[in-house]
């Protein structure tokens, strides 16, 4: 049976690797340089399964930073902007649908 | 693998043997379960002590000839399968098995006092920083609630220790319960 | 409520050291997050959408005003200024850093606090009815019980790492507002013929991807064997429960494979070889415990206050409030207080940390510094002279914990769901909002009388959907978010499963289909005063099904 980091990754389309921090369970997204961004705009966006099979054995293998990374779906339009490539990850990057408690 | 025994980082006198293999009347050895329940007649005549690797999947009431067992090894797949607690338990409250009770498997710093609790005596400790840490782990705590297997006092026990400074007033509901409780034992 | 000890401090201390050595071997890498998850679970910590989730234990839903003032800091200093009452009588805080969990803890450790076993598969929150100790139908207080339970199963070294999660309810009156019958485990105080009080014991309930409601194995169990009886329950569990299958892990399936008689035989068997060993309850530690359960020193009050009716025919709003949320105490002259924490266009179940500390401030002032959190995620004031009410009234007013819904259509049950949760498959609270708001008009509430509806995100039940009068299960297709409807569950003692009416809908007609569903009950009851889960018990589920699906 071949090991997760080395089953064949099958992408359709374009893909971010993200996690969650693990000071702080912030949601971060992988950069090819290394690091780890939180906003979705600064991360490391692919179409090849290749380089994304990289990014996420690169991201797995940061175990003092990030916790449970995978790959994500994501749109990018026309202008060049990176947009959640679904619900759950619109959720992750923009935080919670409804308005939270008011504090003061 | 480090062997702690009883607090302390020991050399394993036992061998495992594995299926057939020929056991050598003179060395202390850990057998498989089937071997140990078909052999166990010719094994009493043993000079060195015997030992069985029991699984965590069979009830300890069908480990027969406990009497002739030196120590029992109970096995922890994953340190998340806490089936052999129950069983270290039952051997040694139930069935009164006195002698060595070892946890193999995925055996993890964080659970060392759990193990030690249920009974076992003997920890193979699967990785060395954790053997070396054994002391400090398992005195992290002085408060137990539960009475379990190694017969610390449980809180219930501690507390009805008398203590002359303690306040005694009850609440007249608190004293009613109370004394409804004792009246229907 | 029960004062900690010496010992009981000592223990949420020394817990509080491990954490914080653990937290520290796996920020420096010593611990693998897979040696690591299991740990910080059984400190109710979770890794969710957005930041870490702090569930911390509310033992049988009472909490101290003390207490819950120090839930105001944690959300102030180490949150986003808010918390959620869950439905197992806990509180979550939904956006904590790992790295600065020690401190947390430690600070919730100093009022008696801590997240022990609100997660991981080992023995939960043991839970009660809200009203315990106040309620004028119950035996006795069920929480002395649960708390010397409590005590049994907390870092217990056998039951720590049990197929999945065990969680324990504890009831004492004829009518359930524990929902027993959900639990793994319910232990039923009452009464035989003797005159005797003991529990009835049902294992097997559970929601989620295969939901059970809890059978009866003891009819009878003396209370000086209650503990021995759990041990032997949660040993057979242990031993037996799979652990090939984290959706056949439960008590439930094992009770349902082996067959209730099989299942009761094998506990029967463990039983009777530890009944009278060590964990025979002997009288002197159930009183000790007993003893450091305080009651107030209730006053001699005359019931009805004159001043009490001349205030309610001269506010109409006082006087609905007084006929929702305030119900019969035990004691003449007080009553029991709900805070709804369901007000138009808020999230079911949250409080502001505000909202805590003056919660925290009335509570000391009208009801002997005590609060209870209830499982339909409110709160409650457990002994408010009557004649405080009004006063009590006009600070809740001001605060927004005063709508008059209190089980009611907008007294609405609903997990965090997707906009928190990792586990969610579609949102919940949204969903929630839009249907109360559809529901806003109080002369139209009042009117459908008590109606439950629960709402979860995902299979995992955490809304306990399955045991809604009204339950809404949300389901993904093709990444778009999609709604099971159930009728006629109930959480009661005659608790029943909901049954699904049709295929899922979409997110955008969640809130209509619930119209439907609502219309169609007020079409079909037979006077007023049948309820809703009444009505689907007589008609069956077609009419309400007829009209929902007729034109989608």
């Amino acid at each position: 049976m071949t090991s997760p980091l080395q089953q064949k990754l099958k992408i359709t389309g374009p893909v971010v690797v993200t996690a969650n921090r693990l000071s702080d369970g912030a949601v971060v997204y992988r950069r090819v340089d290394g690091d780890w961004a939180t906003a979705l705009a600064d991360a490391t966006v692919t179409t090849s399964a290749a380089v994304a099979q990289e990014l996420l054995a690169a991201a797995k293998s940061d175990r003092l930073r990030a916790v449970d990374p995978y790959v994500a779906p994501v749109k990018v339009a026309a202008d060049g902007r990176v947009q959640p490539g679904n619900l759950r990850e619109s959720i992750r990057s923009g935080g919670p649908t409804i308005e939270l408690p008011a504090t003061g | 693998m480090p062997l702690v025994k009883r607090g302390r980082i020991v050399a394993d006198p036992y061998v495992r043997v594995v299926d057939d293999a020929p056991v050598a009347d003179d060395v202390a050895v850990i057998l498989p379960a089937a071997r140990f329940l078909a052999d166990a007649a010719e094994l009493a005549q043993r000079a060195a002590p015997t030992g069985v690797l029991w699984p965590n999947d069979r009830r300890v009431a069908d480990l027969a000839w406990l009497d002739r067992l030196a120590l029992v090894a109970l096995a922890f797949p994953s340190f998340r399968d806490g089936r052999a607690y129950s069983q270290a338990r039952q051997l040694r409250e139930r069935y009164g098995f006195g002698g060595e009770l070892r946890a193999t498997g995925d055996v993890l710093r964080d659970q060392f006092l759990f193990f030690i609790r249920a009974g076992f005596d003997s920890l193979e400790v699967r990785k060395d920083a954790d053997a070396a840490a054994f002391a400090e782990a398992v005195g992290r705590y002085s408060v137990f609630y539960q009475p379990s297997a190694d017969g610390r006092a449980s809180t219930a026990r501690q507390r009805l220790l008398p203590r002359p400074e303690r306040n005694t007033a009850e609440t007249a509901q608190a004293a009613r319960s109370a004394a409804a409780f004792a009246d229907s034992n | 409520m029960y004062l900690y000890d010496e010992l009981d401090r000592t223990l949420v201390a020394e817990r509080v050291g491990e954490f914080r050595d653990q937290v520290a071997r796996r920020l420096s890498g010593e611990l693998t997050e897979d040696e690591f998850k299991p740990l910080r679970l059984m400190n109710g910590v979770y890794l969710q959408l957005h930041a870490y989730m702090l569930r911390i234990s509310i033992p049988y839903g009472t909490l101290s005003s003390e207490q819950l003032r120090m839930l105001a800091h944690v959300a102030r200093r180490y949150d986003r200024g808010y918390g959620h009452f869950t439905t197992r009588q806990n509180i979550q805080f939904h956006w904590i850093k790992l790295e600065e969990l020690p401190e947390a803890m430690a600070d919730l450790a100093s009022v008696g606090m801590h997240g022990m076993q609100t997660s991981g598969n080992n023995v939960r929150n043991i839970t009660t009815d809200q009203w315990a100790g106040v309620a004028t139908d119950e035996i006795e207080d069920p929480r002395v019980w649960a708390e010397v339970i409590r005590q049994h199963v907390t870092l217990h070294p056998e039951f720590s790492f049990m197929p999945r999660k065990f969680k324990i309810a504890v009831g004492a009156s004829a009518h359930d507002r524990a929902a027993l019958r959900i639990h793994d485990m319910a232990l039923r105080l009452h009464r035989n013929g003797a005159g005797e009080a003991g529990f009835e014991v049902m294992v097997g309930g559970g929601l989620g991807r295969t939901p059970f409601l809890a059978k009866t194995i003891k009819p009878f169990l003396p209370q000086r064997d209650v503990l021995s009886y759990v041990e032997a329950v949660l040993r057979t569990y242990n031993q037996f429960g799979r652990r090939d299958n984290a959706w056949k892990a439960r008590i439930k399936i094992l009770v349902h494979d082996l067959g209730v008689e099989a299942f009761a035989k094998e506990v029967e068997a463990e039983w009777q070889s530890m009944k009278d060993g060590a964990l025979a309850l002997d009288p002197a530690v159930f009183a000790e415990i007993a003893a450091r359960f305080r009651y107030p020193a209730y006053e001699r009050l005359e019931d009805g206050p004159p001043a009490l009716a001349q205030g309610r025919r001269a506010d109409r709003r006082f006087d609905s409030w007084m006929g929702n949320a305030v119900a019969n105490h035990k004691v003449p002259g007080y009553a029991i207080v709900t805070l709804s924490l369901k007000p138009q266009g808020g999230t079911p179940g949250d409080a502001t940390a505000e909202q805590m500390q003056a919660i925290a401030d009335l509570a000391e002032r009208y009801s002997y510094g005590e609060i209870r959190v209830g499982h339909e995620q409110n709160l409650v004031l457990p002994h408010v002279a009557q004649r405080d009410l009004a006063a009590l009234w006009r600070a809740l007013d001001g605060l927004g914990l005063a709508t008059p819904n209190v089980g009611l259509v907008s007294d609405i049950i609903a997990c965090p769901g997707l906009d928190y949760c990792s586990l969610a498959n579609t949102r919940s609270i949204p969903v929630a909002q839009e249907i109360a708001s559809r529901f806003r008009n109080l002369d139209v509430a009042r009117d459908l009388g008590r109606l439950h509806i629960n709402i979860s995100g995902c299979i995992n039940a955490c809304g306990h959907h399955h045991v809604g009068h009204i339950g809404i299960l949300g389901v993904e297709k093709n990444d778009e978010e999609f709604y099971q409807i159930t009728i006629g569950g109930r959480a009661d003692e005659d608790a029943r499963l909901g049954a699904l009416i049709g295929p899922a809908v979409r997110y955008a007609e969640v809130a209509d289909v619930v119209e439907d569903v609502v219309a169609a009950y007020l079409e079909l009851r037979e006077r007023p005063q049948e309820t809703f889960p009444q009505v689907v018990q007589r008609t069956g589920i077609e009419p309400f099904k007829e009209r929902v699906y007729a034109a989608r």
